[in-house]
């Protein structure tokens, strides 16, 4: 795996301007989730990607989103968040001071011929993939990277010929300070 | 102390001083209407809940206190959305209790159960549904402290049937003192006063300021910061528009005061902001009936905006200074800030300014021409005698249109709290009930309930609530027989194709109907009768009063920005151009 600061220098390679990362702390209740994509809704903010789950603490859930600041400004996006009683904290987090991280499952035709199917296995190594299960023509695989990584990926195997395939929303922490 | 959770919402509807609820009873609220038999709390039976909500609003405008809806489950519930979000979009402090189906048939499709907490997520501040009977002292006093705290609104409490049901065992709770340390809300930290920096920076902008003009919006009546705002005003000597939500903060009568900016404002105070080289916003949300076309709103002002809400900074027009408090806080502050600056000395001689506002405002007052022996009534003339007959603290609702226009432009507000309406939302409908709700407030004041025949027949019904509850307000109804302000947009931008606007002098017969709800009903129809019918009207105390105004169907309202243009290209009357 790359070390934090190879991951840091890849972010910083790859800026995101159009999107942009909040993560927000919530409440664990229900309705919650109802309620901050409703905002959106209303509001009329794009969501990008989307990701929930409970925190460490189970009173609280993370709920990471992408946001298109074409849409909106972020600072409208964050204040309106902010307006929701259930919303405890927002963090915008800046490509160059965080870590992004998102999964992929697919399920691709595994080659036709040796050659190709040794292409297939070259392409699931550089990428540093997992194949989860297989059968006589398909594979399962798993990757966990930056989502611009799955976007590369998910594009090289398209030549291969995707069966199936999910993505997570990405999650994001902070960098540590130095 | 063992009681159900019936009896504990209507204790703890008291604990929080509650001493009235507008409501209507049905299935899934019956155990909580019970223990109301014994409470001192008043209810008040309305005919519609979304009368009931009205009436919260109207009572929450007029004595600053929250108000309270009571409704059942399904249709109640979906008849209080329209002033739920009229409370959300004017931030008047409403809590709406709902009835709902019991907690293990939530979701079954049961009879009268919909989704409500669901529905009105979006037209509420925050809503809570409520799953143990044990969580209802605390939930309604959160409830109570999120309406009234920070932006105020609208929150609503669901109550599932079975945890206030005495017949059922989830009912069972204990009595406890609800109170700040035990609400669970950590998301919730309402801000009050703003940076001492910020303070500075403002201050500067308006010493340096050659055409300031205030900007006053319903904010100054929410911080109750009346005050606060003719201290400022005073202090530097800067004039000040007061909004449709903010109309009574500023008095009419000082020289200061330029009355309504925005679509239907007054010249002058559209012109003077439009012109200004600093706009101190404070309490306001640069409403699209207040700026018109944004690009062309006020283009040389830099901008002080003070507000409760971060959301408003910069939502709509970027501030110079941005400061995120309550306005009373802040411009106390401010005024403070400016004290220790030099005061009215350090402020720089403004007389260009003032010369060319009064100017305008002797070129443009606002002009109406008297109708002709034979024709009906002309509203603003029924206005003006209405205001010179009545006390000068009158209460005054009205509904949505052209009348709420008139009425906002003819009447002298020198009083906060005096002029109750529905501003954002734009609420047909809305001045009956909300005249009855001010006038529960209110017992000691005169309450007139201005209103157009369009509007009156959405929520007439409420006058029997009225009659039957001895809550005498007094409605003037301007009959022109149309929808009025839907038929002046047709004339000037449908050439004059009229499309479902006309309704009639007629047919309702309003002084019958009148009667028929328990009122007194007067008719007026020629300017002599005009006086007569409202000082007789003044004289009545024990029953509602309604008097039908003929007015004259082709009447506009002048001036005004049409949709889509920047607001120097205000309208004004034909006998100005």
């Amino acid at each position: 795996m790359t070390s934090l600061n190879d991951a840091a220098s890849e972010e910083f390679l790859e800026p995101q301007q159009r999107f942009r990362t909040v993560v927000t702390t919530v409440e664990n209740k229900p309705g919650v989730l109802a309620r901050v994509s409703g905002l959106f809704a209303r509001r009329g903010f794009n969501i990008e990607s989307l990701a929930v789950a409970p925190t460490a603490d189970e009173r609280f859930s993370r709920i990471t989103f992408t946001v298109d600041v074409a849409s909106a400004p972020l600072e409208q996006v964050v204040k309106q968040l902010d307006k929701l009683i259930n919303v405890v904290e927002i963090r915008e987090l800046s490509p160059l001071e965080s870590v992004e991280r998102e999964l992929m499952l697919v399920i691709v035709k595994s080659a036709a011929s040796n050659e190709r199917r040794h292409e297939l296995l070259d392409l699931i190594d550089d990428f540093r993939a997992y194949v989860l299960d297989q059968s006589q023509s398909q594979m399962l695989l798993s990757l966990s990277a930056r989502p611009t990584r799955l976007d590369e990926f998910e594009q090289r195997l398209r030549t291969f010929g995707i069966v199936e395939l999910q993505r997570t929303g990405r999650v994001a922490l902070p960098l540590l300070a130095p | 102390m063992d009681i159900n959770g019936g009896q504990a919402l209507v204790k703890a509807l008291e604990h929080e001083g509650v001493e009235v609820v507008f409501g209507l009873p049905g299935g899934a609220i019956l155990p909580v209407y019970d223990p109301i038999i014994e409470s001192p709390i008043r209810h008040i039976l309305v005919r519609h809940e979304q009368g009931a909500g009205h009436m919260a609003e109207g009572y929450a405008h007029a004595t600053g206190r929250p108000g309270v809806m009571m409704i059942t489950s399904g249709p109640g519930a979906t008849n209080g959305v329209t002033p739920l979000c009229d409370a959300y979009m004017d931030s008047i402090p409403l809590v709406c209790i709902t009835g709902q189906v019991p907690y293990p048939a939530i979701g079954t499709d049961a009879f009268q159960e919909c989704d409500t907490t669901g529905i009105t997520m979006s037209v509420t501040k925050h809503n809570f549904l409520v799953t143990e009977a044990q969580d209802i002292p605390r939930v309604i006093h959160e409830a109570f402290h999120i309406a009234t705290t920070g932006r105020p609104g609208p929150v609503l409490v669901d109550v599932p049937k079975d945890i206030v049901d005495p017949n059922n065992p989830r009912s069972a709770m204990t009595w406890y003192e609800p109170n700040d340390d035990i609400m669970e809300l950590p998301g919730y930290r309402p801000v009050t006063d703003c940076d001492p920096q910020l303070l500075r920076a403002a201050a500067q902008l308006i010493s340096a300021a050659k055409r300031p003009v205030i900007y006053a919006g319903g904010g100054i009546l929410k911080a109750r910061a009346a005050k606060e705002l003719l201290e400022l005003a005073e202090l530097i000597d800067v004039p000040v528009v007061t909004t449709l939500m903010a109309r009574g903060a500023f008095p009419d009568s000082h020289e200061l005061c330029l009355g309504m900016p925005g679509m239907h404002g007054n010249y002058t105070a559209v012109t003077a902001m439009q012109h200004s080289d600093l706009l101190i916003a404070l309490g306001a949300r640069f409403d699209d009936r207040v700026t018109g076309r944004l690009d062309g709103f006020a283009p040389d002002a830099k901008v002080i905006h003070v507000d409760i809400d971060a959301a408003e900074l910069g939502k709509v027009r970027q501030p110079d200074v941005a400061m995120h408090g309550d306005c009373r806080v802040v411009i106390a502050a401010l005024v403070k800030e400016l004290h220790d600056c030099g005061g009215r000395d350090a402020q720089p001689d403004r007389q260009a300014w003032r010369s060319q506002i009064s100017g305008w405002q002797e070129r443009y007052p606002l002009v109406y021409e008297q109708s002709e022996p034979g024709e009906r009534l002309k509203p603003q003339y029924v206005l003006e005698v209405l205001r010179d007959s009545t006390p000068n603290d009158t209460i005054v609702t009205s509904g949505v249109g052209q009348h709420q226009m008139w009425t906002s432009q003819y009447w002298r507000f020198d009083h906060p709290y005096t002029w109750i309406n529905s501003g954002g939302l734009g609420t047909m409908g809305f001045s009956v009930p909300a005249a009855i709700g001010a006038k529960v407030g209110k017992p000691d004041r005169m309450v007139w309930a201005i209103d157009g025949d369009g509007c009156f027949q959405m929520t007439a019904q409420e006058l029997v609530t009225a009659a039957t509850g001895r809550i005498p307000i007094k409605v003037a109804l301007f009959n022109n027989a149309y929808l009025g302000m839907v038929r002046q947009w047709q004339e000037m931008f449908y050439d004059e194709r009229y499309s479902e606007v006309y309704l009639s002098y007629e047919v309702p017969d309003y002084v019958k109907w009148a009667e028929a709800m328990g009122c007194v009903a007067l008719r007026a129809e020629a300017p002599e009768e005009v006086a007569p019918a409202i000082n007789k009207a003044n004289e009545i105390n024990d029953r509602p009063v309604v008097v039908e105004f003929r007015c004259e169907r082709g009447e506009n309202v002048y001036p005004m920005v049409p949709a889509g243009c920047t607001n120097s290209e205000l309208v004004v009357d034909p006998s100005q151009r």
